[in-house]
């Protein structure tokens, strides 16, 4: 008794940028779609259920609209899931599907994340007021840049480790035609005289609000077989699953370096046979939405001991000639349509397995891990995914 | 759609609402339809929110203890998130508090937001497990620290309702900082 | 390529079904569920290998509502957990894979409503098309009645079939304790008072319902251990038709039908059955659709004509039928749970004592 194999036999992504006005709901989501089944050799025809998910339906303004969708899905007669954790929802919609597959259920399953987020204002939606409870009157980041100042004094970290993150993601992000933020002109001064926000955060070391969709198409160990000889690319074939989730405010939690991320990353590691991550894995697509998290999500992912994620950033380290290249796509810092950002950075890392990253692939990746987060860092999704059978 | 308020001012790009633009309907194809979607929910607090909340009336900040634990939550739903059971023993909290974590910020967002820049912040009231959020105020922001003790500035009695926003800040207090290690897992 | 582990409902607990639970907080209503439904098996989250939950954000006028509920749970040291936005009978199925793939053996789901903030019926019209249906705010009833006056010229149903159809339910209520409305009046009673959205009087309706339900899962010996009589799951399928309601035929719900293939329906005697229609004339569609026999004990809970918690009502209709299994009142039962309006997506779940 175990999980059946599942690989990702098809990858399919947006354009993003701040207003995909070029297309409605269902255009956004079956660009991605569509482009995942021709990846993988297939049609809607071949997909046996369909699990999709996104963050708070506030940001379109219309609740649970994959009902709506089902047609543009080709969902009508089949399954169709919708999954809603936060902003780890990618991530743990990709996790669901494998399970969808892993159970000896469904052979060939169509999962998106998607966001059309300019339909409605994304502040808003992510944090507006609710009577009787406390309100956060600095905003989304203002939730989080006091955990990254906790994380500077805790560690002794220079000043500039998040201008360099940002300067990394973004540069990457040059390589990556699907891509949201594409600023050729950026540099660590730039980065460095753009608007504080929330101290330490600058302006440009904030995600933007992207409209877009990633889609992808898992099989099982059959379907994986037949797609790749059909379409000569190599399956990522899935070596390990986790989801953690703690209480958002609860006695003994850290946000700086939470336990379940901590768990999380054990469980998917033990699962992928990994007892020395660093060594291991070859890049990481990991959830950074302000530049800090870098540093912070090293250690918390165990790569480098606790008050050392700095130094990794600095050595270079996760640059893309490093040894552990982190967010080659330019990640969340460049590019984040909430629903669809854990997706994302599942199917980026399924993407350097499968060869396919272009101008930002790292040569030689046979292992890579995919990470998301959500909520008050309390949600995690992470997967391993690798050339290999498992 | 004169009704078009502002929520937010930001900086351009930042999760902002972009600018609608009516298009030419008979030369372009329709890229946007605005539609006004508006609904009203009539909130509820839940018991021991309600408690809390009449408890800031007083002036007082009460917490609440589930049997069996001696973590004291404050503003919190009603139940222990560690252990799942309802709190039900209350305990006054403070009035003195520790910070916690605070930040600067430049862009406030809300209609309630203080000018900027101003210092938002988590304050552990003394006796409790959990921190609450809040401004500080009578300190200039650069001399914030984490640690800091401070007591909370009140409205006018006159102006006392069911709210946080009795508090109107925190200032600090005459008190020596506490270590920061001693403040990890109360954040 | 198949299923292959066992996998029963444990144990299910429920808060009471009400119009408005004011006085609690979302939290402070669904605990007591969550933690009988551990307790009466003497279990606590640390037994649980997977938990997940349903719930709207819509319906509580919040985004990430469901994070704050994670309280109930006591998710300290943190656990494997996740949430739909969908009907808790999809949590169930979520569940359900999970122990399939391995990744657990035992799972606890929860679904809860507390719609009493928001006007239900315009808050369901979010749910619609949002460039040709939205922006007319068709409330979840007015569509509800498209669907009766579709049946009613049909000739599949009447006025009066469908007010026996709200006072068999209502009816049975009588006999659960947790119902929101138990008893009813005469058919004729009922047939006198006034249209809501012609061709549904007020009994047609489902009422607006503040409660949840939480339940228990395990697979094979653990479930033994657990319950003197487990409810096995012995399929459970889910499908969707097309949104499009201008473009289907209303009186018809396909989806059901394959669900009901695909989940084994008729692969046995059938003693009870707990159909989540919570309009009277979709009882009729959706019976038609799982091909139940006339001879079926339908909805001696009062399904949601008596208690419509939205997010958990088909949720509500598995713990039923497992309830009845256990209690060894019935040997094999079949639950339904709709999604969307006019029975657009439907699951269907099999289960059976040993």
């Amino acid at each position: 008794m175990g999980a059946n194999r599942v690989a990702v036999i098809g990858v399919g992504q947006t354009k993003y940028t701040a207003v995909r006005g070029d297309v409605s709901m269902p255009g956004l989501i079956r660009e991605a779609a569509f482009r995942a089944l021709e990846d993988a050799h297939l049609t809607m025809a071949d997909i046996d259920a369909v699990v999709i998910g996104k963050a708070p339906d506030f940001f379109e303004g219309m609740m649970m609209p994959e009902t709506y969708l089902a047609e543009a899905l080709g969902a009508v007669g089949k399954p169709l899931f919708r999954v809603h954790t936060a902003g780890s929802v990618g991530g743990s919609t990709a996790i669901v599907a494998a399970s969808h597959v892993e159970s000896g259920v469904h052979d060939r399953v169509l999962t998106i994340g998607w966001q059309q987020q300019s339909v409605s204002e994304a502040m808003w939606a992510l944090s507006f007021p609710i009577p009787f409870q406390q309100q956060l009157v600095a905003g989304a980041g203002g939730y989080f840049a006091p955990f990254i100042r906790e994380y500077m004094r805790r560690s002794n970290a220079p000043d500039d480790i998040g201008i360099l993150v940002a300067l990394k993601d973004r540069l990457n992000a040059l390589k990556n035609p699907f891509a949201h933020l594409h600023e050729p002109d950026i540099t660590f001064d730039s980065i460095k005289e753009s608007f504080m926000l929330w101290e330490p955060i600058r302006y440009s070391e904030t995600c933007p609000s992207s409209d877009g969709a990633f889609a992808m198409v898992l099989g099982s160990e059959s379907a994986a077989e037949a797609s790749a000889a059909a379409s000569g690319v190599r399956p990522a074939w899935i070596h390990g699953t986790a989801m953690r989730s703690e209480p958002a405010s609860a006695s003994g939690r850290d946000q700086i370096t939470p336990q379940a991320g901590k768990d999380c990353a054990a469980d998917v590691y033990a699962q992928a046979g990994i007892t020395n991550p660093r060594e291991q894995i070859d890049m990481v697509e990991m959830y950074v939405p302000f530049s800090w998290y870098e540093p912070m999500w090293l250690e918390n992912l165990g790569f480098t001991p606790e008050g050392e994620g700095w130094k990794m950033t600095e050595s270079g380290a996760t640059q893309m000639t490093g040894d552990l290249p982190v967010n080659c796509s330019g990640g969340v810092l460049s590019t984040n349509p909430i629903g669809a950002s854990g997706m994302i950075r599942f199917g980026e890392a399924a993407m350097q397995v499968r060869g396919q990253a272009g101008d930002h692939q790292v040569d030689g990746v046979n292992t890579a891990l995919g990470h998301a987060y959500g909520g008050a860092a309390q949600f995690f999704a992470m997967w391993v995914v690798g050339s290999e059978k498992p | 759609m004169s009704d078009d308020r502002s929520i937010s001012e930001f900086p351009e790009g930042l999760w902002t609402q972009p600018a609608v633009t009516t298009p030419d309907l008979t030369a372009e194809p329709v890229q946007r339809i605005r539609d006004l979607a508006s609904m009203r929910y009539d909130y509820t607090p839940g018991l021991t929110q309600t408690r809390f909340l009449r408890g800031l009336e007083q002036k007082k900040i009460i917490g609440e203890r589930a049997e069996g634990s001696t973590d004291v939550y404050v503003s919190h739903r009603g139940i222990d998130p560690v252990t799942g059971i309802p709190t039900v023993e209350q305990v006054e909290v403070g009035p003195h508090a520790t910070i916690t974590a605070f930040c600067v910020v430049h862009i406030g967002f809300g209609v309630n937001a203080p000018p900027t820049p101003f210092v938002s912040a988590l304050f552990l009231a003394d006796g409790a497990a959990v921190s609450l959020y809040g401004t500080v105020g009578e300190i200039p922001h650069d001399q914030v620290r984490i640690g800091m003790r401070v007591e909370p500035v009140w409205v006018d009695d006159s102006e006392l309702t069911t709210s946080m926003e009795n508090i109107k800040y925190w200032r600090p207090i005459d008190e020596p900082d506490v270590p920061a290690e001693q403040l990890k897992g109360h954040m | 390529m198949s299923p292959s582990r066992e996998v029963a409902v444990v144990s299910v607990a429920q808060t009471p079904q009400r119009r408005a639970a004011t006085e609690l907080s979302e939290v402070e209503m669904i605990q007591p569920a969550i933690y009988q439904a551990l307790d009466q098996i003497g279990a606590t989250i640390a037994d649980i290998g997977f938990t997940v939950s349903g719930s709207s954000d819509y319906l509580a006028g919040q985004a990430f509502s469901f994070v704050m509920t994670l309280d109930a749970v006591g998710a300290w040291p943190p656990i494997k957990e996740s949430h739909v936005e969908m009907d808790g009978a999809w949590a169930l199925y979520e569940a359900w894979l999970k122990i399939q793939a391995g990744h657990a053996d035992t799972a606890l789901i929860y679904s809860y409503s507390k719609a009493s903030p928001g006007d239900l019926p315009r808050v369901l019209s979010r749910q619609l098309d949002p460039y040709y249906y939205g922006p007319l705010w068709p409330d979840s009833i007015a569509m509800a009645g498209l669907q009766a006056r579709a049946m009613i010229d049909a000739g599949l149903i009447t006025e009066a079939d469908m007010a026996e159809i709200a006072q068999r339910n209502r009816d049975a209520a009588l006999s659960n304790p947790f119902a929101q409305i138990q008893g009813s009046a005469s058919v004729d009673e009922l047939l006198s008072q006034p249209m809501m959205s012609d061709p549904l009087r007020r009994h047609d309706c489902p009422p607006i319902t503040d409660g949840g339900v939480a339940m228990v899962i395990a697979a094979g010996d653990t479930a033994r251990k657990w319950s003197d009589r487990p409810a096995w799951i012995r399929g459970i399928d889910h499908r969707v038709d097309s949104h499009n309601f201008g473009a289907r035929d209303l009186t018809r719900a396909p989806s059901i039908a394959i669900a009901a293939e695909k989940a084994g329906v008729s692969a046995g005697k059938v003693d009870v059955a707990e159909l989540h229609a919570p309009f009277t004339h979709q009882e009729l569609i959706v019976r038609t659709e799982l091909g139940l026999a006339d001879d079926v004990l339908v909805n001696p809970s009062g399904g949601s004509l008596a208690a419509n918690p939205m997010m958990a009502a088909g949720l509500l209709r598995i713990a039923e039928v497992a309830n009845r299994i256990s209690a060894g009142t019935a040997d094999r039962g079949v639950a339904h749970a709709t999604s969307g309006h006019l029975l657009q997506q439907n699951l269907v779940c099999v289960l059976e004592g040993e």
